[in-house]
């Protein structure tokens, strides 16, 4: 039995299902991402759980107890908030200091526990201030504070970080990587992040329009996606897909782009259907020990520097195929470039049903 | 003049101008509204003598401060000649608790109409802003048999409780649209730390209200003070406020007419909502104005 289960849950208002029968289950101590596009449903999910508003059908067990119907300061859950919800009339201290001050806490073990909290977050000398008077990396790990402060046995975050800039976002996420390995605390985290989802996830959940599309670790959600949106989800750029039908003798792909350029199938298929192969562009590439058997001489029609590294854009017939070299790498535009394809790490789909079948 | 000069008078000329006659036209019409205000105040310090044989613009030769006391102490009103002072001290008693109970229950109404959803709370809230645009003519004899069957008609807290029923409506519409912009987030994240009802609202709601009560006060506290109508119609007598006694005090026909105790009397009853404006004025406009923009 998991410490969190959500079974069967749903949600709708009127005649419109937001959530259409979600199936979580989660271990004590995890680190839960709900991924998806926004409006997916990831904040009615979170808010369930949270007792904040109520699903239709469906059950949510924490430690097996059922939850559900349970006011939400008696689930023992904390949350922080996408807009922080830092009590703007209040100091930080006082912010930190609130949820245990309506448990009755009394003063003196309050002001050590916010003292203790805050040196956890290296926020001690702003206990005076207003949350007006912070900047947003601070009010972000104020929020932190007065969740971690009441040491629930739940911690839900809602896009936490989407209101910092990009330097900020990755020290926080890091930070909150820290507290998760310090504290052992099990973490439901919304995103719509896919970096966020892969550097903070010990289990990740994909969504859209209110159904998960899969489950599992982040390197076999990136890896082995369940359908063409996971995959087209998750990494950047996006996963190459070449729409094609299985050649006579099943064991290649006949392009759609360019039927004469026959590509060996990861796995064998039947003949003559339609499918679509995925490969990553990392899996297209140079290939230094000379151990990938496919290679291909593509013209380069745009070359995309990063720093770290360098995303070459080839043409293959019709299609435009994305491939990674090394920041180094210096590609003549124009020209054919010779790449290798790890047809290994490549993954096909159903063309109809979009489903991965190999 | 060279053609370089005359460019620049036709350019300098029209806004100088311009200039001359927006202000002279704002000057005239703030004396238009500030002459009726001079006149009473200079006449009510002016002995009836002076008024007789005086211009009525001319400041008081002989100021005299007694038909100030006349008209708080012994003015003659119907039949008793003590001053207004005891009307004044029926209208404290009247707007004080009207405006507190008006002001909170219209905060507790918005914070439930957009905080606390509940099936059907838009028709709610229709009705309520219906009740702002009920003419107050068309209410007075429902309310009179009301009030009769209370066991109020004729008392201050009748008048309390016309005032405050009638202010319900634009109380709660002015704290509904404030709220609907207070962050539902703030609300949920209390309700997670283990706030409840009423402790959200005292706590994380109202330290966050003070430019909208403003609003609300000066709101309701101008209305109800000046109200004529309800006074008149619902206490009569020794309990009418203080409009219904100005009223009274001027209308009266009998004796010499004293405009100097009239002007006093006048100038009293309207420094009450003139203190409001002065001390929470600043807050008012900021008040609408936040109102405005996040409702
Ligand atoms: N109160 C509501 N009434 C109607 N639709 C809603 C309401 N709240 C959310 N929705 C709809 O539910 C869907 C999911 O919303 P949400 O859970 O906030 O998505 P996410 O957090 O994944 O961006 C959206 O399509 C949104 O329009
Ligand atoms: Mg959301």
């Amino acid at each position: 039995m998991a410490f969190i289960e959500i079974e069967r849950l749903e949600r709708s208002i009127g005649a419109h299902n937001i959530l259409k029968g979600i199936d979580v289950s989660l271990d004590k101590g995890g680190f839960l991402v709900l991924l998806g596009p926004s409006g997916c449903g990831k904040s009615t999910l979170l808010n369930a759980i949270a007792g904040l508003q109520p699903p239709t059908a469906g059950d949510i067990r924490i430690d097996g107890d059922s939850v559900v119907g349970l006011h939400p300061s008696k689930r023992d859950i904390a949350m922080v908030f996408q807009s922080y919800a830092l009590y703007p009339n209040m100091t930080v201290g006082q912010n930190i200091g609130f949820p245990l001050e309506m448990a009755g806490i009394p003063k003196a073990q309050r002001e050590a526990d916010i003292a203790t909290v805050a040196r956890t977050l290296q926020i001690g000398h702003l206990l005076d201030r207003r949350p007006a008077q912070l900047s947003g990396g601070q009010r972000q790990r104020v929020a932190m504070a007065r969740a971690l402060v009441r040491k629930p046995r739940l911690f839900l975050f809602d896009e936490p970080l989407s209101n910092l800039d990009a330097k900020l976002r990755v020290e926080v996420r890091a930070e909150i990587k820290r507290l998760h390995q310090q504290t052992g605390a099990t973490i439901i985290y919304v995103t719509h992040d896919q970096i966020e989802a892969m550097t903070l996830a010990t289990q990740i959940v994909v969504m859209k329009e209110g159904e998960i599309q899969q489950t599992g670790t982040p390197a076999e959600i990136y890896n082995r996606p369940a359908n063409m949106f996971v995959a087209d989800f998750m990494g950047s750029p996006p996963m190459n897909m070449l729409p094609g039908q299985v050649a006579e003798d099943g064991a290649h792909l006949i392009p759609e782009a360019a039927p004469d350029t026959p590509l060996p199938l990861p796995a064998p298929l039947a003949p003559g259907r339609k499918v679509v192969l995925g490969i990553r562009p990392e899996n297209i590439g140079d290939d230094p020990t000379g151990a990938v058997p496919l290679r291909l001489d593509l013209p380069v029609e745009i070359v995309e520097p990063t720093g770290s590294d360098v995303f070459l854009w080839l043409r293959l017939g019709s299609a435009l195929l994305t491939a990674r070299l090394p920041g180094n790498a210096q590609p003549p535009v124009g020209a054919p470039y010779p790449v290798a394809f790890d047809m290994t790490r490549a993954v096909v789909f159903d063309a109809d049903s979009r489903q991965r079948i190999a | 003049m060279s053609a370089r000069e005359m460019a620049i008078a036709t350019a300098a000329g029209p806004s100088r101008l311009n200039r001359v006659v927006i202000y002279g036209l704002l000057l005239i019409f703030a004396a238009m509204y500030l002459l009726p205000l001079f006149v009473m105040l200079t006449t009510s310090f002016k002995s009836l003598d002076e008024i007789r044989g005086g211009d009525i613009l001319a400041l008081p030769a002989d100021p005299t401060i007694q038909p100030w006391l006349r008209a708080w102490g012994s003015a003659c009103i119907g039949v008793t000649c003590d001053g207004i002072k005891g009307y004044f001290w029926n209208s404290i008693k009247m707007v004080v608790p009207a405006v507190l109970i008006s002001t909170a229950l219209g905060a507790l109404n918005g914070y439930v109409l957009t905080k606390w959803r509940f099936r059907g709370h838009k028709l709610v809230f229709g009705l309520m802003l219906f009740a702002c645009f009920i003419p107050f003519q068309s209410v007075l004899i429902p309310m009179a048999r009301v009030l009769g069957q209370l066991g109020l008609s004729n008392t201050t807290a009748g008048l309390v409780l016309v005032h405050v029923v009638y202010g319900i409506g634009f109380t709660t519409l002015f704290f509904r649209n404030y709220y609907e912009a207070f962050p539902t987030e703030l609300i949920h994240s209390a309700q997670m730390d283990g706030a409840g009802f009423f402790t959200i609202f005292r706590r994380i709601l109202l330290p966050s209200s003070a430019p909208i009560i403003v609003v609300c006060v000066i709101y309701q506290f101008t209305n109800i003070w000046n109200d004529f109508l309800f006074g008149v119609s619902f206490a009569s007598g020794e309990s009418a406020p203080m409009t219904v006694a100005l009223n009274n005090l001027v209308a009266s026909s009998t004796g010499v007419k004293e405009y100097n105790v009239d002007m006093a009397a006048a100038v009293i009853a309207a420094l009450p909502t003139l203190i409001v404006y002065v001390v929470a004025g600043r807050y008012f406009m900021r008040g609408l104005m936040a109102g405005a923009v996040k409702g």
